[in-house]
This record gives structure tokens, sequence and C-alpha cells, in this order.
């Protein structure tokens, strides 16, 4: 078990130091930029009314997907991953979109019966 | 013809082609994936349900007038400021996480202790920030069924206000913020344990830090849910 471990360990070796302690940090300082990015929306542009909020909502989606990009990629280490493994986690994430489109229909419907 | 059987015969080297692991990761770290990937899916199963009462209530609470307080501190007129306290804390205690992770890889087990300890600190601190957001919010009468009696202030101003999606709001904001907490909870746990394991030395022992990459998965996953929480919850 031990040795096994350290093999595949030892077989990752090179692709792991592409997560070096400078990349950690200027992952963080984007994660960090696209939360104060969301903050500034929420607290400034949309009450002084420089976006209208219809536009808002879309803006926090998009960059919330790309937080959740650059923690799956980098700090979960998707990206170095091999590809099959890469495809066996993203795939299956096509039956939340599926569930998304189902209820956000389901729930037109819903209004008219309230 | 026998050139065309030799090339058949050819022994191929690709990821697929057999004898060796097509995804080169360990049992354990890729059941941590399948199982994350599972949790992803009750998440979203939750977060989708939100947001479906959400789209078919005319009227919905607003997020910037209910979360507007900082728990001891300030009572009125600080939107979001506390959650974004506790979005910076797990963030962070994700860095420190994947820090520990790397040093991991160069064997160096006091920094693997201090950045674990690190991510266990900011876990308490995220917790006993939710506890305290909790609290407030259980002392304006917000509770699984149960809402204020007066909802003129979480409404948008010339908005009607409505009894029934307070009452959605109240749930779903206690369950998911719940379920999502319970989660930093075992997390914190989980850690405690991988760094008793670290100062034990099972890890050098044993010749590899895997264990701590598995946890960091886990812990990071927490942070990821978190971010769709704070989007879902907070802002829009």
């Amino acid at each position: 078990m031990s040795s096994e471990n350290a093999e595949l360990h030892h077989d990752e070796h090179g692709e792991h130091e592409s997560m070096s302690r400078g990349k950690i940090w200027k992952v963080f300082a984007i994660l960090l930029g696209i939360t104060v990015i969301e903050f500034i929306i929420a607290l400034w542009l949309v009450p002084k009314g420089h976006i209208p909020l219809h536009w808002a909502n879309p803006i926090y989606i998009v960059l919330t997907l790309f937080k959740a990009f650059y923690i799956v990629a980098y700090f979960m280490h998707l990206k170095f991953e091999r590809i099959g493994l890469m495809i066996s986690i993203i795939v299956p994430i096509l039956f939340i979109i599926g569930l998304i489109l189902v209820l956000t229909n389901e729930s037109h419907y819903w209004t008219e019966l309230r | 013809m026998s050139a065309q059987v030799s090339s058949i015969d050819e022994l191929k080297t690709t990821p697929w082609a057999g004898g060796k692991s097509p995804f080169n990761v360990e049992y354990g770290k890729m059941m941590m994936w399948f199982f994350l990937l599972s949790d992803a899916f009750t998440f979203s199963s939750l977060l989708i349900a939100y947001g479906a009462l959400r789209f078919s209530s005319s009227t919905w609470p607003a997020a910037d007038l209910i979360f507007q307080s900082v728990p001891g501190m300030i009572d009125h007129g600080a939107p979001l400021v506390f959650v974004g306290l506790m979005t910076f804390i797990l963030i962070m205690s994700s860095v420190t996480m994947v820090l520990a992770v790397e040093a991991g890889h160069r064997m160096a087990k006091k920094e693997v202790v201090g950045w674990m300890i690190a991510t266990i600190i900011g876990g308490f601190m995220f917790l006993g920030c939710q506890a305290l957001e909790w609290t407030h919010l259980h002392h304006e009468g917000f509770w699984w069924g149960s809402i204020p009696h007066e909802l003129g202030e979480y409404f948008r101003h010339g908005e009607a206000t409505s009894v029934t999606s307070t009452h959605q709001f109240a749930n779903l904001f206690f369950t998911i913020t719940g379920f999502h907490g319970f989660h930093v909870f075992s997390g914190v746990v989980i850690n405690i344990i991988i760094t008793i394991n670290v100062l034990a030395g099972t890890y050098e022992k044993r010749g590899s830090y895997l264990m701590v990459e598995k946890v960091g998965l886990y812990w990071h996953f927490v942070d990821l849910v978190w971010v769709f929480v704070f989007t879902f919850f907070y802002l829009v």
C-alpha cells in the first residue's frame, strides 16, 4: 500500500510542480479580486443606479462560475489530472444543467398556480 | 497480410490500452472525487429548489435588507459586510489548505502541520461567524417555520410583502446554510484527525502526504459550495 502510494505520487510529481506557492497566491488574488468586484456591484453600482438589477444577476452568476473554475482547476488540481478523470467529473455536471432547465420551466407554471 | 497482423499485434501505450491506471490517481483520491460529485448534486438540488421557489414568487425578501448587521458591532446599515468577512475567511482557509498540500509534496512535516492548523482555525472562525449570524436572525424572529411579525423592513420599497415567500426564504436559508455549515464542521473534524496523523508521523512513514491532498479536496469543495451559496443567497 505504502509503496503504491509513493509510486503514484512520484509519477505525478512533475505535474505537481506547476502548483507552486507563487501560483497559489496568484489564484487567491484572482478569487479575492472577483469577490471584491461582486461587492462593488452589490453595494455601489446597483444602489446608485449605474447598472439595473436585471443586469447585475447574470454578472454575479458569470463571476461565480469563474471563481468555481479557479477553485476546481487550480486548488482542487483538476486541470493537472489525466483527461479521463477530468471528463468523468465534468460531464455528469450536465445533469445539473438539465435540472436547472426543468425546474425553471416548472417554476413558471407554479407562478400561474399561485 | 503479414504486415497487417503485425500492426494489430503491436503493443499500444495509450492510457486506455490496459496494464496501467488510466486515471493515474490513487483509489481513495478518485473515490473522494466521486463522493464530491454526488455531494455537488445534493447541494445543486437544494439550490435549484430555492431558485424555482424564488422565481415563482412575485416578491421575495431582499438580501441586503435582511443581512445588514455585523453581530455585536453594527446593528443596521452595513449590508453584506459580515458575509464578506465570512467569505474572506473561507477563501483564506482554502489557500492555507493548498499550502499544506504543497508542503506535503516537499515532505516538509512542520510546514504541513502549520498550514493545517491555520486551516482548522479558519474553519472554526467561519463556524463562529455562522453561529453569530444564525443567532442574530433568530433574535429577529427567523427560524425554520417562523418569521418576524413585521415584514416591511425586509422587502424593497414599493414591493408588496409576502408571508409565504418570507417563510420559504427562512426555511431555505437555514436548511442550505445549515447543511453547508455541517459540511464545514465535518471538514474541521477530518482536518484535526489528519493533523494528528501528520504529527504522529503516519504519512512520513508512508512516504506520501496523499491523505492531506484528499482532505484538501473536501475542504476546497466546501469553499466551492460557499461561493454558490454566497451568490444565490446574498447577492442575487
